[in-house]
């Protein structure tokens, strides 16, 4: 999968899901300190990611995303 | 009413859990029968259940078992196309007195009674987070709040369902999801029909209304909290026990 697809892809889940803009959802932006997710909120997240790309995220590795391109990563890494 | 809302009772084949199942059926709710081995009992709740004109099948599992629970929750939401009402009612008992009470006794019925609404609670508030919507109401005892000699065991896995009802309340109020208790009395069931004639006048001495409770009684106070008319109440327990306990 192209990486700039799963960005969208993630981008897409991040607005709807935190109700940021666009623009926000940048790699480097943290889902706590810049997008104003709360730990709930990235339980939920990380469950959509999950059904969005068909796969499991452990707690272990959930616990490791603080930002938009540490998912992104993780899910390329993943379907490689 | 109930209408349209898709629930799962655990341990509905019989007794109190049977008739919370049948209770949500006649108010419009599809419902998954759980059991762990009464596969004829629940098949039987199940079909009576559909005479209400809902949809109703049996499901087994053991509810203290992770894989199992899992397994059970993918069924019951992927059949459903949602979960809105999760009734953790599976409980069982072994009493003892607590000198003789065996390590093994204490497990089982920590895994079933407490462990078991663990696991239910963190599989069904998937889908209902997703929905921003469900109502989780965990089958307590009043022997929770008052104790009961020879079920140190049972005691302490219903007081702490209250406690770990209170958290799952405040943990997922910001997505409408609500968990609330039943504490149900002395109940005429199979459970409590062990009881012999003097312990049985003792019991009664104590509950202020006189008389055992029935199945329904309890049924009654889940079907509230099932449904949107308590809107407004999440991490309480209704006491249902002919005013056995007052808080």
């Amino acid at each position: 999968m192209a990486e700039a697809e799963t960005m969208e892809r993630v981008k897409k889940i991040v607005v709807d899901r935190l109700g940021v803009d666009e623009s926000e959802v940048i790699g480097e932006a943290t889902f706590k300190d810049d997008l104003g997710a709360d730990s709930l909120d990235v339980v939920e997240l990380v469950m959509e990611l999950e059904d969005e790309f068909d796969m499991e995220i452990s707690d272990e590795e959930a616990e490791k995303i603080a930002t938009v391109a540490d998912v992104v990563n993780y899910i390329e890494a993943q379907s490689q | 009413m109930q209408e349209g809302k898709k629930a799962l009772v655990t341990g509905a084949s019989r007794g109190i859990g049977r008739a919370i199942a049948l209770h949500l059926a006649k108010n419009g709710a599809d419902v998954a029968v759980n059991y762990a081995g009464s596969e004829q009992k629940a098949s039987e709740t199940a079909k009576e259940c559909e005479s209400y004109g809902v949809n109703a099948f049996p499901i087994q599992a053991d509810v203290a078992d992770e894989e199992e629970v899992k397994a059970l929750f993918k069924t019951v939401v992927d059949s459903f196309g949602g979960l809105d009402v999760l009734v953790n009612n599976a409980g069982i008992t072994r009493d003892n007195l607590m000198m003789r009470m065996k390590a093994d006794e204490w497990d089982e019925v920590m895994d079933t009674n407490l462990k078991g609404v663990f696991l239910c609670s963190k599989a069904a508030v998937r889908p209902m987070m997703k929905q921003r919507a469900g109502s989780i109401i965990n089958i307590g005892s009043v022997t929770g709040s008052l104790g009961n000699p020879g079920q140190a065991n049972y005691t302490a896995a219903k007081a702490g369902v209250i406690g770990l009802t209170k958290t799952l309340a405040r943990e997922f109020s910001s997505r409408n999801i609500r968990v609330n208790v039943v504490a149900p009395g002395f109940i005429e069931t199979e459970m409590t029909d062990v009881l012999e004639g003097e312990q049985t006048e003792a019991l009664l001495s104590q509950i202020p209304l006189g008389e055992l409770g029935r199945p329904e009684d309890v049924a009654e106070a889940v079907g509230f909290l099932a449904d949107d008319k308590s809107r407004y109440m999440t991490g309480q327990t209704l006491h249902v026990d002919g005013g056995m306990y007052m808080p």
